[in-house]
């Protein structure tokens, strides 16, 4: 049996022109191949991220080239009571949501683990809120929110009876801040559950089974084997989504524009409104780089904070 | 599927031992009330909380006005007589149907680039395998850490000086900042699944390298490949922020951007209209991605085992 039979394009190799001769050269074949997606995170991703730190300590606005000022967009924004404002709201925002989509999305993981008929249909409905564009979801929620014609103030004044009056969702500054809180948690629910449900089915039942035999109750089960196992998959999601979560934008820019008085400004809304709307890039550059120490705090904090777990019951049984 | 059954068995035989009844199965009245309301009950509220937004979006987009803004005669669960006004309105007296092709063209073009460098990337990381092929392959996933909202600023100007402000083809090029990175990353994990020994037989039988990625690598890639375009199309779809800072002019807007730049506008806000677009807006995605549901959520699964 001779070589060029077995593959069946075997017949192309007897006269390999230098072309494909080059593109069988391994170096020069890993250099074509990486080129495309190292080239488009250099140019688009790599470079810009420089660009926006660069830009930070300059006074740079739209049509005019800036120049170095060092650190005053950020002596400034010191005494900006608007950004003070925009991170105290970053943080309650990531902190209370993070909370709410964790605990109801482990929840609703472990209530979908279960079996029961039409399972997989479920799953599916239930991923809807995560694929449905925000901005279009964020809209219905505006609706739901409407001062005058909330549905949830016609349940609660004529259907229930507990209040007589409406709620002004987004026009005053608490119940805008949790209106959008509620809003991103919904949004927030179906990823983390389906990421946690996907972990759970990774648990050898096994592991149940002995615990049952030895009379755990499923409290211990859920306490002693479901959480220490998840721990790991927990920490990579957590940092996920407080990191997305922190840098919100859509949300908040559809439902309040950062209103009532500027109170529910996520740190992204008010770059925005700085740099984009207002034209100065500079300053917009600098709200946008003071974001990089939460989001490296609250990396390490969730990443390593849940992981620790795992080091500390040591390499055996992984 | 047969681990949750393997699990489910002894979950429900559980619930017999804790309950006053020693033997698991006497009692089934018992299991059963527990678990309507341990199971059932809670996850009906679920679903009922996470659809509810698209109900009223649906019930609104069909309402006509004078029902819309009467809770008092009608009941606002539901529409006596159900109008098309709205999508008549959306679709013949504002650019909409425009929207709808610009954003297609924008998803499918960064789709397009997002899959080809990613399939590319993947294979030379985790196929070709160099000295730095890990750290490449880190370097590339940690992008995907860079959340947009650091980003526009600093991008908006470099999409002047290339002259492509307020074009869709700049979100064409910058989209697969954010799609690349998830779709190595699903295709690294992919490519690791399909054994070596193929390639080699292939590489000993004389096939180019080439030959090898098209002929046997990608054909056996394909639900990675085809999960990693659904990922890229929705998150495409759903992008906001470069869409917002990046197009100026009415025409050129994605759906997203549209709806809310160019129909809310005054102090009254065409509900019903508003409500209809995000329903027409949401359902080339929900419809896309219903289609390939099983590749999604069993990708997502294997991404999260690995």
């Amino acid at each position: 049996m001779s070589l060029t039979t077995t593959f069946p394009r075997g017949a192309d190799r007897s006269k390999p022109g230098p072309l494909v001769r080059l593109f069988d050269y391994k170096p020069f074949l890993i250099i074509v191949c990486l080129t495309p997606a190292l080239g488009l995170l250099l140019v688009f991703l790599t470079y810009p991220l420089g660009l926006g730190v660069w830009l930070a300590f300059t006074d740079t606005t739209i049509g005019r080239r800036g120049i170095f000022v060092g650190l005053e967009n950020f002596q400034y924004l010191l005494t900006d009571r608007l950004w003070w404002n925009a991170v105290f709201y970053s943080v309650l925002y990531t902190g209370v949501a993070t909370i709410g989509k964790f605990s109801l999305g482990f929840w609703l993981a472990l209530l979908l683990n279960n079996h029961f008929p039409f399972k997989s249909i479920l799953r599916a409905i239930v991923l809807l809120p995560w694929i449905v564009p925000t901005v279009l979801s964020a809209l219905a929620f505006w609706w739901i929110y409407d001062p005058q014609f909330s549905i949830i103030s016609y349940l609660l004044v004529d259907v229930l009876h507990i209040r007589t009056t409406n709620i002004d969702f987004l026009g005053t500054p608490w119940p805008a801040r949790f209106s959008l809180i509620a809003a991103n948690i919904w949004r927030g629910i179906p990823f983390v559950a389906i990421s946690l449900l996907a972990g759970l089915q990774t648990i050898s039942p096994s592991l149940y089974e002995a615990a049952m035999l030895d009379g755990a109750s499923s409290w211990q089960r859920f306490r002693y084997i479901t959480l220490p196992m998840m721990m790991p998959i927990l920490a990579i999601v957590m940092t996920f989504s407080i990191i997305f979560t922190f840098t919100d934008f859509q949300l908040v820019y559809a439902i309040t524009r950062g209103g009532p008085i500027n109170s529910t400004h996520l740190l992204a809304t008010l770059a925005f409104q700085r740099g984009i709307a207002g034209g100065e890039l500079g300053e917009g550059a600098a709200i946008a780089v003071s974001m990089i120490p939460f989001l490296v705090f609250a990396t390490l904090f969730s990443y390593f904070g849940l992981a620790r777990r795992k080091w500390q019951q040591g390499e055996a049984n992984d | 599927m047969t681990d949750t059954e393997v699990l489910g068995r002894p979950a429900k035989a559980a619930r017999g031992v804790n309950s006053a009844s020693a033997a698991p199965d006497t009692m089934p009245w018992d299991t059963r009330a527990r678990r309507t309301v341990l199971v059932y009950l809670p996850l009906a509220c679920f679903v009922i909380i996470l659809l509810f937004p698209f109900y009223w979006m649906a019930l609104t987009a069909f309402k006509p006005n004078a029902e819309l803004l009467d809770y008092k005669s009608h009941n606002p669960f539901w529409i006596s007589s159900p109008t098309l006004a709205h999508i008549k309105h959306l679709l013949f007296n504002t650019a909409y149907p425009h929207w709808l092709m610009t954003t297609m063209l924008v998803a499918v073009g960064a789709t397009f680039i997002s899959l080809m460098s990613s399939t590319l990337a993947a294979y030379a990381i985790e196929r070709l395998r160099f000295k730095g092929s890990p750290y490449v392959g880190l370097g590339i996933y940690l992008a995907y850490l860079v959340p947009p909202s650091i980003l526009f600023i600093p991008l908006a100007t470099v999409v002047v000086q290339l002259g492509l402000f307020d074009s869709p083809l700049s979100l064409i090029l910058v989209y697969p900042t954010f799609l690349v990175p998830f779709c190595t990353w699903l295709l690294i994990g992919y490519f690791k699944s399909i054994p070596y020994e193929l390639e080699e037989c292939a590489l000993v039988d004389g096939a180019t390298r080439l030959q090898i990625l098209r002929r046997i690598t990608l054909p056996l890639a394909v639900p990675g490949l085809i999960s990693a375009g659904i990922f890229s199309f929705t998150l495409s779809w759903n992008e906001f922020i470069y869409a917002l800072a990046f197009i100026q002019s009415s025409a050129n807007k994605t759906v997203p951007v549209a709806i809310l730049t160019e129909l809310v506008s005054g102090d009254v806000y065409q509900w019903g209209a508003l409500m209809a677009g995000s329903l027409l807006g949401s359902l080339p995605v929900a419809i896309f991605y219903s289609l390939f549901v099983d590749y999604y959520v069993s990708s997502l699964t294997g991404a999260v085992k690995e």
